[in-house]
């Protein structure tokens, strides 16, 4: 199995807070992975990290071989030129059309024509089905059109990896499948590295084939799905049978805690 | 440590505002002329009126107030001299920085800031798009050649102001007057206002960028960051103009 990015002792912090408690990882080239876990175990920053967002305090992150979090800004940049990302609000540039949106990063890096540009983004356009669509503004368009058209642009320069923030977060479930089916054809007909995060079981029951599992800042499982689906691990259990925390409060603790100290 | 922090901050944008307006066109990365067109109609261009209409109104209050002391010493004819170099040298590149900060800072500070909020912001980075470049080098350039522009306007109607209510009510006439104010004004009066001018669009921009830059969190914290870059640049203009004051005092 080929790896694409590989984390080694990741160590990161919020201010004083520890987020991510010395974590490592692989994530194998061309499939689909998802990082999984609850609200709060810290999959956002991980994120942030792997796309080289945050700079972590401690620990190694290797993508293509290549230690991220040791590069300069234009490495970086390089190496940015081979990732598209989309984020959970979609986050498109609400002063330009969506063609512009998606022309924006072949703009940036390239020196192509400007027609030649815009066929290249009628086609990412097309690609996730908003043909049509191009002179409209993010402000006129739906949250999952928003998500397809921040998708068209994360693919613009043809990346080899794919990052997704939250992709069903705020969507229909009808909305949030058809997505989850645009995620299962780019891999196939692109073959690209894909990494989702994500706290939505049906989604990752039917994108995933490789899952990292987070929990309170630590990795408690990594491996393919079904051998997630197999875990005795009750914390996964929990996490797959959608079984509420237990409430671990002693009657004095409940006072300690509203008397406030 | 908060202080530190925003003085790194600070010194950060500022550092790389320079960066991408001074140093990387020559390493070809090329300035957004597009956005620096669009900005210069937004916060040059649509300022006009407000800049024209609240010059004239001082032009006209400095007249009378000059007038009211002049009067009593039968001096009426220097209003001229007053009007003039008060306007040139001082009121209108500050009135101009004034309403610039009011609409084009508290702007800047809210559209990056909401950027910001949206995670736009992090989508420029990701998609290896130095925001600075992409956000805040255009607005400088817009503002470091607007600013002055909008000056030379407020300071031409300023005078036409003083002039009109000189002509009217004073009574001075129109060819006495305007030999005068000819007379009073040296090329450095205009000259150090056009240079305060640009160093104000200068603050301007930095302040309200790195308003902008600072939010994190969402809607509420735009607004805090909006008011809080009219409030600081209204304040930093005045102390640069205080400082180039000073400078030019002795130095012209």
């Amino acid at each position: 199995m080929e790896t694409a990015i590989e984390v080694r002792n990741l160590t990161t912090h919020y201010g004083d807070r520890e987020i991510l408690k010395n974590i490592s990882f692989t994530i194998p080239r061309g499939k689909t992975t998802v990082i999984l876990g609850g609200s709060g175990c810290g999959k956002s920053t991980l994120l942030k990290h792997l796309i080289g967002l945050l700079k972590p305090t401690r620990g190694n992150i290797l993508i293509n071989d290549k230690d991220i979090t040791a590069m300069d800004e234009e490495g970086m940049n390089n190496v940015r030129q081979k990732m598209g990302v989309l984020f959970q609000g979609a986050a498109l540039l609400n002063s330009m059309t969506i063609l512009d949106n998606v022309a924006l990063p072949v703009r940036e890096h390239t020196k192509l024509e400007d027609s030649t540009i815009r066929i290249m983004g009628r086609m990412k356009l097309d690609l996730v089905g908003l043909s049509g669509f191009e002179g409209f503004y993010p402000s006129q368009l739906s949250g999952g059109m928003k998500k397809r058209a921040g998708l068209a642009r994360a693919m613009a320069l043809d990346p080899e990896l794919l990052f997704f923030d939250e992709p069903s977060a705020g969507l229909d479930p009808v909305t949030a499948a058809g997505l989850d089916e645009l995620i299962l054809k780019l891999r196939k007909v692109f073959r690209m590295t894909i990494i989702v995060v994500t706290h939505e079981l049906p989604s990752v029951f039917m994108i995933a084939d490789y899952v990292i599992m987070l929990d309170v800042g630590e990795v408690i499982f990594a491996g393919p799905l079904e051998e997630l689906k197999a875990s005795e691990n009750p914390r996964i259990r929990m996490f797959l049978e959608r079984k509420p925390e237990k409430e671990t409060y002693s009657p004095e603790d409940y006072l300690r805690t509203i008397i406030g100290d | 440590m908060q202080i530190l922090k925003n003085i790194h901050d600070a010194s950060k944008i500022i550092n790389d505002t320079f960066y991408w307006t001074v140093i990387s066109p020559f390493k070809g990365k090329k300035v957004r002329y597009r956005a620096v067109i669009s900005e210069v109609v937004k916060t040059g261009y649509n300022s006009i009126p407000i800049v024209a209409v609240i010059s004239l109104f001082v032009g006209i209050i400095l007249a009378l107030q000059a007038a009211y002391q002049l009067k009593r010493f039968g001096a009426l004819i220097y209003v001229a001299d007053l009007v003039g170099v008060s306007i040139t040298r001082e009121l209108g590149p500050i009135l101009t920085a004034i309403i610039v900060s009011g609409r084009s800072g508290s702007a800047f500070a809210a559209e990056i800031g909401s950027m910001k909020a949206a995670e736009e912001v992090d989508a420029l980075v990701s998609m290896g798009i130095n925001p600075v470049r992409f956000l805040v080098v255009p607005k400088l350039l817009a503002l470091m050649f607007m600013l002055p522009a909008l000056t030379v306007i407020s300071d031409f109607i300023g005078l036409l102001g003083g002039f009109l209510l000189s002509v009217t009510l004073l009574e001075i006439h129109p060819y006495n007057y305007f030999q005068q104010t000819v007379n009073a004004l040296l090329v450095k009066d205009v000259m150090t206002g056009l240079i305060k001018a640009w160093a104000f669009g200068i603050v301007i921009t930095i302040v309200g960028a790195y308003q902008g830059f600072k939010v994190e969190g969402g809607a509420e914290e735009v607004g805090q960051r909006t008011t809080a870059s009219v409030v600081t640049s209204i304040l930093l203009v005045i102390v640069f103009d205080l400082f180039f004051t000073t400078l030019f005092y002795y130095f012209t």
